[in-house]
Parts: structure tokens; C-alpha cells; sequence
């Protein structure tokens, strides 16, 4: 007989407000062991992961840690089973040392009545955990200086820190690059040979395939079905998810894309000041910009939009040299930016779809600055109906809508003004299969219409499938351009990591 | 009006109609008439106020601002014989370059706003003090000014002129805010500068701007409250009135995180206050309480806008999402 079980669900059920997001859901983690989950978003898995932690109670059913059944579970009976989190987002201080963020709360004290932090303590117990991770930072360094993968093992540490014997990671490489992931990898790995079992959630399927030992899949509040570690492959998953076969990300251009429309040419930018980007990109295309990040893929971004200062070099849109001091002055030549933070610099959530849609290009709706509101609601819902985004009416805040659905708004406020160049930031972050695929067509779309589109992209599988060039970063400079016959998940990296690629055609 | 507005003004007849109830002279003409020169003066303003609320900024400098402008006013118009159209707008513009001093500090030099309006606070009180050694400022015996005097603080057909002017001031400056592109900017800036930035909204431009109004407002109300007081004497005059704007914008639905709030509800805060002020005069409470009064019912106005309070009080709750925009809940992820 096999040992009992780590934790249990059984039978979790919950509704929010009639609507079903989890019906008789149950499954198993045992000790030592990966569990991959995986499922749409709104498939209910962020609300399991709740219950589990505490923070949700379910409606029915029961959660079962070391045979002891609990009906509800409070964010202290998580934390005292050795329930962990690692966030999406981070949740780490910045204001405060490497030590202090792990011990946060439980920090070794003297002094008696006083309470006073023993801070060389803290470090000397952190520093073992830190080395277990293979960290490469000091306990006494400050968050703030930290990438967001170091944050990110700032957090398992603390995971570690508690003792914790299951940790949720939910989506924990959407933010990190390829090497930085294939680290975190190792870390499970190294975890799960230390007996702490993992739960795994992310949409990047290779990874799921590379750390889990089993997958459970949830699709519309339910388990879609589970896969034992010998039948975990792609299409097997895509097809629990979303019960279909995937069809080829690939769609070629309608005609082969035109001549160049935007060149960059020998531009520095503040992150790099000793290293120059040359690059073009074509009218029609999807030009993929591949690199890990910190490779300068976001900072050449912001510096074409505007947000960072272009230090030198220039920026040729249709031959003519164009100045970009603000966004202001970016947008003014149809150069506009998806960012990668859809919620702190695409949307404004507390503001209605029209009012965000219009906001860009609202002096196009206003006659003596007084804004027609029925124009901008006519033209939000147009918007709406052509970008397929899924609401109930253009009023509601953008805040209540899902990742995929707020990234469609992003691009409806740069579609109903005259886009020539743009640049999307890790589109689909975050974001479920089904609306990633509609992405993707409105991308191709928009090239089909003769828009040039730099695709800034971590997700390996985003990167082959949709572009027709691929540019790859590394430290600052453009280390190659593979075309399609190129392609290949070996070549990408190779040159993220600043080796040349196999069957190279051109180096710039 | 929104469902915030609403409430404000349920909570303004609840504490009009208790008033009135334990003393009918609460609502005789000559009290209800002082108390609309009151509004009116408070309200030019805190209209002000509250847009620099609304970008996520304070002004601290409006009290000061009235005892320099008040002192150059009186000065202009007494010693040195400017004729009065000029002095007004003087004075106006005064307002307008102090303000726009504050908005560059605080976007140009992104200083923070509390720090750049609490230095002009303490400088534009020190220089009026200066100005004057200390000295009060006043019409002196002239009748000359008795036209401009009645301008300023008389009355027509019974209503107080800063009342009329206050309503005229709220209709422009409710047009700015919620119809006007400027206004959908402040919004906009004052619930992400970023996400404002990044769609090529001019922020700093905007900012300025909110910053420049509220000086102008500053200015004008400058005017009616000299004409109030008939004299300035620069220690004094204005102390505080800072916060009674910053009361005003609050109770009257800003938050001082930004990007909420509005003209009604500015306008209503504004009347519960000078309510609040009148009813402890008129139910003889000791005037002392006065203060401890005010900041006992803001403290309970917003505490009723707290989401928890209003999910405990569901009358209260469907009475107001009787209004337009009603706030959506949340979606479950």
C-alpha cells in the first residue's frame, strides 16, 4: 500500500454569487512529488488555491492534511500545515533586506519586552536557505536590487523558512527569462528530492511537461482530467484544457510583408549606454524580440514610446527621422505600445471600457473639449464587438474583466486611431489559451493591414509560433536575426545566452 | 450625481432637518441666507480644492494665500489708487502664478505636493506679515468702495453675491470636470499617472493645470472674503481655511488617493460643513465643540463610505445605486 497522501481535496465545491467556479473538485498531492495544474483562466484554479490557502471557504467538501480532515481552513491552519505560496506577483518588501523580507513577521528577537531584531541572526539563519536555492545574492542585500527571478526565490526561501511541505507556485516563471526558468526548474526538482511536494500552475505547458509527475487539469470549475507522468505531453494537455486540438499558432502573412518601416539606427539607450541597437522591421511583419530579461528588450520599448530617453543614435519611420520625447510625441507618429503591466500602464481600472478606450485619441471625440459621450460609447462598442471583448456593456470598470479581455481594451484604444508601428510587451502574459489564440489573429491582422509589429516575448512557443523574424537580445545588443527556416527553440536560446545559432543567415 | 453625491446629501437634510426640529430659527431667512454667504465663500475655494484632490495632490496654501492676496488687494485699491477692475485682476492673476509656481514645483521638480503648499503656506503668511509689519489692513472711513463692497458681499433680490457667484463657479467648473476633455484627464491621471502617461496624456501639463485653478479660485475668493471682513490682518485672516476646503473635498466624495470626486459633491460637503457650524451656534453648544463637531461628522461620513459599513447598512446601500454609477463588483477570478 502506498503511503496516505500529503493533502487532500475532497469534493470542494463554490459558487460566487449562483456562478459555479469549483463543483466537486478533488485531488491528492502526495509527499515529494510535483503536481502540475494547469486549466484555462477561470477554469477555477486561482479559487481552489484560495480554499487551500485559506483566504476562500469552500461551499462543500473538505481539505485533508495528514489524514486530519479540516471543512474550512483559515489562512493560519494553511500556514501551520506547511501550505505555502509563491505569488504571480511578487509580494516581496523592497524597502527591506534580503533577511528581513524571509523572517518578515517572525523575526529572531532580544531584548525581551523590547522586541529587538537580532539582524545578524536573521542572516545567519537565511544564509543556508539562500544556499540551498543556489541564490546567488547575500541575505543582507537590498530587495530592491534584486531581478524579479531573485525576488521570486526571496519568496521560496521563505516558503522554506516555515517549513513548508507544499508549495503553490502560480504562474512563477510568467516574469522570468528562459535561464532564469530552467533555474527555477532545478529548484523544484531540488525541493521534490527533499521531500517538500510542489503545485504547479502555469499555461507554459514545456514546463509543466519538464517538472511535473502528474497533471490535473480543471476546465470550467471541474477536473478535466488527470495525466500520469508517462502520458504528459503537449497536445494531451491542450486537449484536457480546452477539450479541442490546438491549431498551429502559425499564421503566415496574407502578402509577404513590405519594405522597411521602421529603422533603428545605432540607438543607445539609458540601460546600456555602452551598446547600440540597430534593427528593422518591415511593414506587414511580425518581428519577434526575443532574450532573457534585462537583456534590453523592454528598455529599447520605452525608449522607441518615448517613456526613456533615446541617449543616441536615431529612429527612421518610412525614411524620415522621427523624434520621441514623451509618448505624447510617439503616438503623435503611430508608434504606440502594448506594455508588459497591462494594469499599471495599459488601463486604468477604476475607469469604465469607453472611457479607456477613448483616452488616447479623445480630442478626436470632443468638440470644444466638451466630450461627446455618445460617440465615445458608439465607437467603445464597435470596439467591442469587433475585438470580441467579452462584457456585458462598455460602463463597467475595466478592473472586473479577465487578463485576456483587458488586454483586448489595451489594443482597442491604439486600433481606433492610425497605428504604423506597434510594440507589444509580453501580449499574453498571463492570459488563457482561448484568448491568447484571438491575440494572435488580431496581431496577424494588423500586420495583413500593413502595421509593422515588434513582439517583445519570453514564452518560447509564443516566440516560434507567431513571428516571421525573430530579432534575439542579448546584454544590450541584438545578438541575431533568425528568419523561419531558423527557427528553432535551440537557436533563440542559444543566442539569448550569446552563442551564435545554428544555420545562421544573417548577424547584424 | 453619483450614488456618493446622494448620500451626501441625504446625510445634509438628516442633519438640517434634526437642526430644525430642536430649533425652528435654523430655517428662518435670515439664517438660511447667512448660511448661503457662507457656502459661497468656503465654496469658490474648496471647488479648487478639490480638483488638486482629484489629481492626487493637496493644497495647503489657500488660507495664506487669501492673507498676501488680501493685503495686496487692499493695498492695490487704498494706497495706491489702482482702479478696481485692475485689482481684481490682479489679484486673480496672484493666484494664478502662485499656483502655477506649486504645480511646476511639484511636477517639474516632483517634489511632493504636501511638502511645496505647507512651504507656501508658511512663506505666503510670512511675507503677507512682512508686507504689512503686521499691521491690519482695512478700507479705512472712504465710501469709495461701497459699490465694489456690495459687489463682493452684497446681496440681490436677498441672495448673498458669493452664493451666486459660487453657483456660477460650480457650473463652469462642473462642465470642466465631467464633461471636458481636461477633466476626463485629471480623472485619468488621478487613478494611474502612469497608465495617463503611456496613453500621451501631457501629465504634468494637466497637473499644473489643477494646481493654476485652484490658485485662480484662490484669488477670487480672495475678493468676496475681504469684502466679508471689511480688513486683513495678515496673522490671522484665512487661518485654516485650507482644511475647511480639504473637509469639503473629502466629505464631498474625494479621496485623497485621487482620481474621485465631484462638483455637487464638493458644493454639498462644502453646505454640511457651514451647516454643522451654524447648528452648533444655533443649539448653543459651546462653541468650543466647534471643531471637535466638523471632524466628528466627517469622521463618520467617510467611515460610511467604507466599503464594510456599507455592506452592513443595505438600506442605505440600495438607496444609493438608485443612481447612475453604481460601483461594479468585483469579478470572480
Amino acid at each position: 500500500m502506498s503511503p496516505p497522501p500529503l493533502l487532500s481535496l475532497v469534493g470542494i465545491s463554490k459558487s460566487y454569487a449562483g456562478v459555479k467556479a469549483l463543483e466537486d473538485v478533488s485531488l491528492t498531492v502526495e509527499a515529494g512529488t510535483v503536481l502540475g495544474l494547469i486549466g484555462e483562466n477561470g477554469a477555477g484554479k486561482s479559487t481552489l488555491m484560495k480554499i487551500l490557502g485559506g483566504v476562500v471557504q469552500p461551499d462543500a467538501g473538505s481539505i485533508v492534511v495528514d489524514g486530519v480532515a479540516h471543512s474550512t481552513m483559515t489562512v493560519a491552519d494553511a500556514a501551520r500545515s506547511g501550505i505555502a505560496f509563491v505569488h504571480q506577483e511578487l509580494t516581496v518588501l523592497d524597502n527591506l533586506d534580503v533577511a528581513a523580507n524571509i523572517f518578515l513577521g517572525r523575526e529572531p528577537v532580544a531584548g525581551g519586552p523590547l522586541r529587538l531584531v537580532r539582524t545578524r541572526r536573521m542572516h545567519d539563519l537565511a544564509r543556508p536557505l539562500l544556499e540551498r536555492l543556489g541564490a546567488d545574492f547575500g541575505p543582507e542585500t537590498s530587495v530592491s536590487r534584486l531581478l524579479i527571478a531573485q525576488r521570486q526565490l526571496v519568496e521560496i526561501a521563505r516558503a522554506l523558512s516555515v517549513d513548508a511541505r507544499v508549495i503553490i507556485m502560480d504562474e512563477p516563471t510568467s516574469s522570468l527569462t528562459l535561464q532564469e526558468t530552467d533555474r527555477l526548474l532545478q529548484v523544484i526538482a531540488e525541493l521534490r528530492a527533499s521531500g517538500v511536494s510542489v503545485i504547479y500552475i502555469s499555461h507554459r505547458l514545456h514546463e509543466v511537461k519538464l517538472c511535473a509527475d502528474r497533471v490535473v487539469c480543471l476546465r470550467d470549475g471541474r477536473i478535466a482530467g488527470e495525466l500520469p507522468h508517462d502520458e504528459i505531453d503537449h497536445n494531451a494537455m491542450i486537449r484536457l484544457m480546452i477539450g479541442r486540438e490546438l491549431r498551429s499558432l502559425y499564421t503566415p502573412p496574407r502578402t509577404p510583408p513590405g519594405g522597411e518601416l521602421c529603422v533603428i539606427d545605432r540607438v543607445v539607450t539609458s540601460a546600456f549606454p555602452d551598446r547600440h541597437i540597430s534593427l528593422s522591421v518591415h511593414r506587414g511583419e511580425i518581428l519577434g524580440l526575443a532574450g532573457l530579461v534585462g537583456s534590453g528588450r523592454t528598455s529599447l520599448a520605452r525608449a522607441l514610446f518615448g517613456v526613456d530617453p533615446i541617449l543616441s543614435g536615431e529612429v527612421r519611420l518610412a525614411g524620415e527621422r522621427v523624434e520621441v520625447r514623451s509618448p505624447r510625441a510617439a503616438i503623435a507618429q503611430g508608434i504606440y505600445l502594448v506594455p508588459e503591466d497591462r494594469k499599471g500602464q495599459g488601463l486604468i481600472l477604476d475607469m469604465p471600457l469607453s472611457e479607456n478606450i477613448s483616452l488616447a485619441s479623445l480630442r478626436r471625440f470632443a468638440s470644444f473639449n466638451l466630450v461627446n459621450r455618445d460617440a465615445e460609447t458608439t465607437t467603445a462598442r464597435a470596439q467591442q464587438v469587433s475585438l470580441r471583448i467579452k462584457t456585458p456593456n462598455v460602463a463597467v470598470h475595466a478592473a472586473t474583466l479577465s487578463g485576456g479581455n483587458q488586454q483586448k481594451v489595451v489594443l482597442a484604444k491604439w486600433l481606433s486611431m492610425a497605428p504604423r508601428l506597434i510594440i507589444f510587451d509580453e501580449p499574453t502574459r498571463g492570459i488563457d489559451v482561448g484568448a491568447k489564440g484571438e491575440i494572435y489573429t488580431l496581431m496577424r491582422a494588423l500586420a495583413d493591414d500593413g502595421v509593422a509589429i515588434v513582439m517583445i516575448s519570453s514564452d518560447m512557443e509564443e516566440v516560434i509560433g507567431v513571428s516571421d523574424r525573430v530579432a534575439v537580445m542579448h546584454e544590450g545588443e541584438i545578438s541575431g536575426i533568425l528568419d523561419r527556416i531558423d527557427f528553432s527553440e535551440l537557436n533563440v536560446l542559444r543566442l539569448a545566452i550569446g552563442q551564435p545559432a545554428e544555420h545562421l543567415e544573417s548577424v547584424s | 450625481m453619483t450614488r456618493k453625491d446622494w448620500g451626501l446629501l441625504l446625510l445634509l437634510i438628516v442633519v438640517g432637518g434634526v437642526t430644525a426640529l430642536l430649533n425652528p430659527r435654523f430655517l428662518s431667512a435670515v439664517n438660511l441666507l447667512d448660511m448661503a454667504n457662507l457656502i459661497g465663500l468656503f465654496g469658490i475655494f474648496s471647488l479648487g480644492e478639490g480638483l488638486v484632490v482629484i489629481t492626487g495632490g493637496i493644497d495647503l496654501s489657500v488660507g495664506s494665500m487669501f492673507s498676501l492676496l488680501g493685503v495686496i488687494f487692499i493695498d492695490l485699491l487704498v494706497n495706491r489708487g489702482m482702479p478696481w477692475p485692475l485689482a481684481i485682476l490682479a489679484i486673480i492673476v496672484g493666484g494664478v502664478v502662485l499656483g502655477a509656481l506649486q504645480g511646476l514645483l511639484v511636477t517639474k521638480a516632483k517634489l511632493q505636493p504636501f511638502v511645496v503648499t505647507l512651504c507656501g503656506l508658511l512663506i505666503y503668511r510670512g511675507a503677507a506679515r512682512y508686507y504689512t509689519t503686521d499691521a491690519t489692513m482695512g478700507f479705512g472711513y472712504t465710501d469709495d468702495f461701497d459699490w465694489l463692497g456690495w459687489l463682493a458681499s452684497g446681496r440681490s433680490w436677498g441672495i448673498p453675491h458669493p452664493f451666486i457667484l459660487l453657483i456660477l463657479v460650480a457650473v463652469v467648473m462642473g462642465v470642466l470636470l465631467h464633461r471636458s476633455v481636461f477633466g476626463r484627464y485629471l480623472f485619468a491621471i488621478g487613478r494611474n499617472e502612469e497608465a495617463a502617461r503611456f496613453s500621451g496624456i501631457r501629465t504634468e501639463a494637466i497637473i499644473t493645470g489643477a494646481y493654476i485653478i485652484s490658485g485662480g479660485l484662490a484669488g477670487l475668493a480672495t475678493i468676496c472674503l475681504v469684502f466679508y471682513t471689511n480688513s486683513v490682518s495678515p496673522s490671522s485672516f484665512g487661518n485654516f481655511y485650507e482644511l475647511y476646503a480639504i473637509a469639503a473635498a473629502v466629505l464631498g466624495g474625494c479621496s485623497l488617493r485621487g482620481g474621485e470626486g465631484s462638483i455637487i459633491g464638493i458644493v454639498l460637503g462644502t453646505a454640511l460643513l457651514q451647516v454643522l457650524q451654524n447648528l452648533v451656534n444655533i443649539l448653543g453648544i459651546p462653541s468650543s465643540l466647534n471643531f471637535a463637531v466638523m471632524g466628528s461628522v466627517i469622521l463618520i461620513g467617510v467611515l460610511a463610505d467604507q466599503p464594510f459599513i456599507r455592506r452592513a447598512i443595505p438600506s442605505i446601500r440600495s438607496l444609493r445605486s438608485g443612481a447612475s454609477a453604481s460601483k461594479p463588483t468585483r469579478a470572480v477570478p
